[in-house]
């Protein structure tokens, strides 16, 4: 029998009992609708909380400088300095799995405006492109330092919302001067709240600068994290604090101004505390370390064999985090889709069973016209593939529709899903075979006299 | 060469541990181009004997030649592709699809492929058939729409569409009144003179049987003055 016409004949079966039909079908209409709308609101959310781990820092990547060791005794990370504002720069340019990078110049020191003070957590020397690693680009009041703030060596600064409680009470703190280290910096934009990270750290307590700013005008040297209030406040007249001297003594006679300017030291190449790079997505990030280490192997001179002069971190237990919700929401929706599925067959099953029945006559009239068995079984299933795929085709169309609306009305994301669309036409195709089997195959097996007699 | 020939057929159902003989050792032949009625009462073994003539069955044991075939042995889907070839069947309830249109119904043997036809051959068939038997006009008539002779023409014009060399009419009067009856039996009668189509009539009716060439009866199994009543033209009293 030719497959065309085994297809008409199944059509005009189904067509001669359209209700039933339809309503057979519903099972499988829901079950399909319903795997496509959750899988595409699940994958909406799933983008969203991707999206929104990621704002957290799980793409970044953490680039410090090396281990300095002197007699067995190790420094621990940054202590040595080999990492150069050209660097960023050059992972910037030749690492397509990297976004966007920064270096980072650190420095702790006491923020002073007006009659207030706070020391905050993190005071970065950065450029722009820091905005984009942390996902940070909007500010709630004025507008990012710019790339020639950062060449001119600017003062000029962004604070967090933190400073602006603890510094400015509340009033609007653009184009006020704050001073670090008895270095103006005009204020010319407010972060947005970023809250705590994982750490508990408050991210919001925060000042960023242009790097050249912070490292020639503030630090001086990146080793310096001392705080500079307290060293300050102890080189004060206060006579208790010889007790527990805090600064290290000279070993060494302190050149005069003069002695300095006739020995010139060698300039040496800038260094930077560390680059902050964001890979383009969470799977792109073993490429990304894989990438910035070569470049920066090559950049460094290291031969084959030598150990790394710097080391890169990535946000491992956030990834895992990020990727464990996703897989968990997968496999969730998959087995409620796999039910749902299950119940619509089913349904299939039953319905085509009493099909069997009802048309044993027919049955029976197609075998003594000269059906073999295999034609009936291939009739019986391609009408119960039919009716799947049709009800997975229409299901389609409403799990669609459903997540539209859903869209539409709670505003939750969506995003539309090709392999669950060719999953459910798989599966419901499936369905159809495994459900349709067992009737089709008890039509098969009538006796062709007996099914004639059938009342 | 005989177009059917039976030798010491036997048929017996196993009914749980009875063994149930029903029949006993039937041995005929009809020959090509003949109008037979195989007659016998309720529990004879009439309606066995149809379907083993059918090929719808098996006998337990004997032969059974079908043009110079022997057939009693075959699996099932070769006994479904020897009908689809030879045997044309109409029943005493007509059998027609329900909701499909004549035409339609006409057609259906052929998408069983034993002749490999385009669409169109087939549905040419089809009408020429429909309309040999006056139903010309009522081709997308579906059976509902048509009377019980209508319906039983249908079913004459399907059991023709794959061009059998045997025609198996099981009580096909047996739903229809009198004077359709009349008119269908002479449509057996007219196939039979004209295309030289054999026919077997399966009735109990003699007013049925009287319109075939001969009559073969059958009682308790066996056949009983099957071959002597040949061509003996049954009384004309013997009519109901």
């Amino acid at each position: 029998m030719k497959s065309y016409q085994t297809l008409k004949t199944a059509m005009r079966a189904l067509r001669r009992n359209v209700m039933r039909a339809a309503l057979t079908t519903l099972g499988i209409v829901i079950g399909v609708a319903a795997v496509i709308a959750m899988m595409e609101i699940g994958n909406g959310s799933s983008i969203a909380i991707q999206r929104t781990i990621a704002s957290m820092g799980a793409n970044n990547l953490l680039i410090q400088p090396g281990t300095a060791a002197s007699g067995g005794v190790s420094f621990g990370a940054g202590s040595v300095m080999t990492l150069t504002p050209e660097d960023a720069e050059a992972i910037a340019r030749e690492c397509p799995a990297v976004g966007s990078v920064a270096p980072a110049v650190r420095a702790r020191t006491q923020v002073v405006y007006g009659n207030r003070n706070w020391v905050p957590m993190f005071i970065y020397g950065t450029t722009p492109a820091y905005l984009d690693v942390r996902d940070w680009a909007d500010m709630a009041e004025g507008e990012a330092f710019t790339d020639r703030d950062v060449r001119n060596s600017s003062k000029v600064c962004l604070i967090g919302q933190t400073l602006v409680r603890e510094l400015f009470g509340g009033e609007s703190p653009l184009g006020k001067e704050i001073r670090l280290q008895n270095v103006s910096f005009k204020v010319v934009g407010v972060l947005q709240r970023k809250g705590a990270n994982m750490m508990g750290m408050d991210q919001d307590d925060v000042v960023l600068a242009p790097w050249t700013t912070i490292k020639y005008r503030v630090v001086g040297s990146s080793a310096t994290t001392v705080n500079q209030s307290t060293a300050a406040a102890s080189t004060s007249v206060n006579t208790l604090s010889q007790i527990y001297p805090n600064t290290a003594p000279n070993l060494y006679p302190v050149p005069s101004d003069t002695e300095q300017a006739d020995t010139p030291q060698p300039v040496r190449f800038t260094n930077v505390d560390q680059i902050i790079a964001a890979a383009r997505s969470s799977k792109q990030i073993p490429t990304a370390i894989q990438q910035i280490r070569g470049l920066l192997r090559e950049r460094h001179h290291l031969r084959p064999g030598d150990s790394d002069d710097f080391n890169i971190r990535d946000m491992t237990e956030m990834t895992r985090a990020m990727s464990s919700t996703t897989e968990l929401m997968t496999k969730l929706l998959l087995v409620v889709a796999m039910i749902s599925l299950v119940v619509g067959g089913v349904g299939i099953m039953n319905i085509m069973l009493v099909s069997v029945t009802e048309r044993t006559r027919e049955i029976g009239l197609r075998m003594a016209v000269g059906a073999e068995p295999g034609d009936i079984l291939q009739q019986f299933l391609v009408e119960a593939v039919v009716l799947c795929l049709t009800g997975g085709a229409v299901g389609i169309l409403a799990g669609r529709a459903c997540s539209y609306l859903v869209t539409l009305m709670l505003r939750w994301p969506t995003a539309s899903s090709l392999g669950a669309i060719i999953a459910s036409v798989l599966v419901s195709a499936s369905v159809g075979i495994v459900f349709g089997y067992y009737p089709a195959w008890k039509a098969s097996r009538l006796d062709p006299i007996d099914a004639l007699r059938y009342e | 060469m005989e177009l059917i020939e039976l030798k010491d057929i036997h048929k017996t159902y196993h009914l749980g541990e009875v063994d149930v003989p029903v029949l006993k050792g039937v041995s005929l032949t009809i020959a090509r181009g003949e109008l037979v009625a195989l007659m016998g009462a309720s529990g004879s073994g009439k309606t066995t004997l149809m379907n083993l003539l059918g090929c719808l069955d098996h006998p337990t044991t004997g032969e059974y030649w079908l043009e110079g075939r022997e057939i009693s042995q075959l699996t099932t889907a070769e006994r479904a592709r020897v009908r689809k070839a030879t045997i044309g069947f109409v029943f005493q309830s007509f059998n027609l699809l329900a909701r499909t249109s004549a035409l339609e119904n006409v057609i259906m043997p052929l998408t069983y492929g034993g002749e490999h036809l385009s669409e169109r051959t087939m549905r040419e068939r089809a009408a020429t058939l429909l309309e040999k038997v006056g139903l010309a006009e009522r081709l997308d008539h579906q059976p509902s729409q048509l009377s019980g002779g209508q319906q039983q023409r249908v079913a004459i014009a399907r059991s023709l569409v794959n061009r059998p060399r045997v025609l198996l009419a099981d009580e096909p009067t047996g739903n229809l009144d009198s004077r359709t009856s009349e008119e269908i039996l002479r449509m057996f009668q007219d196939l039979n003179c004209a295309d030289g189509l054999t026919i077997i009539l399966v009735t109990h009716d003699p007013g049925v049987a009287q319109h075939a060439q001969r009559v073969i009866r059958i009682h308790d199994g066996l056949i009983v003055d099957g071959e002597t009543a040949a061509r003996e033209p049954v009384a004309a009293g013997g009519v109901g």
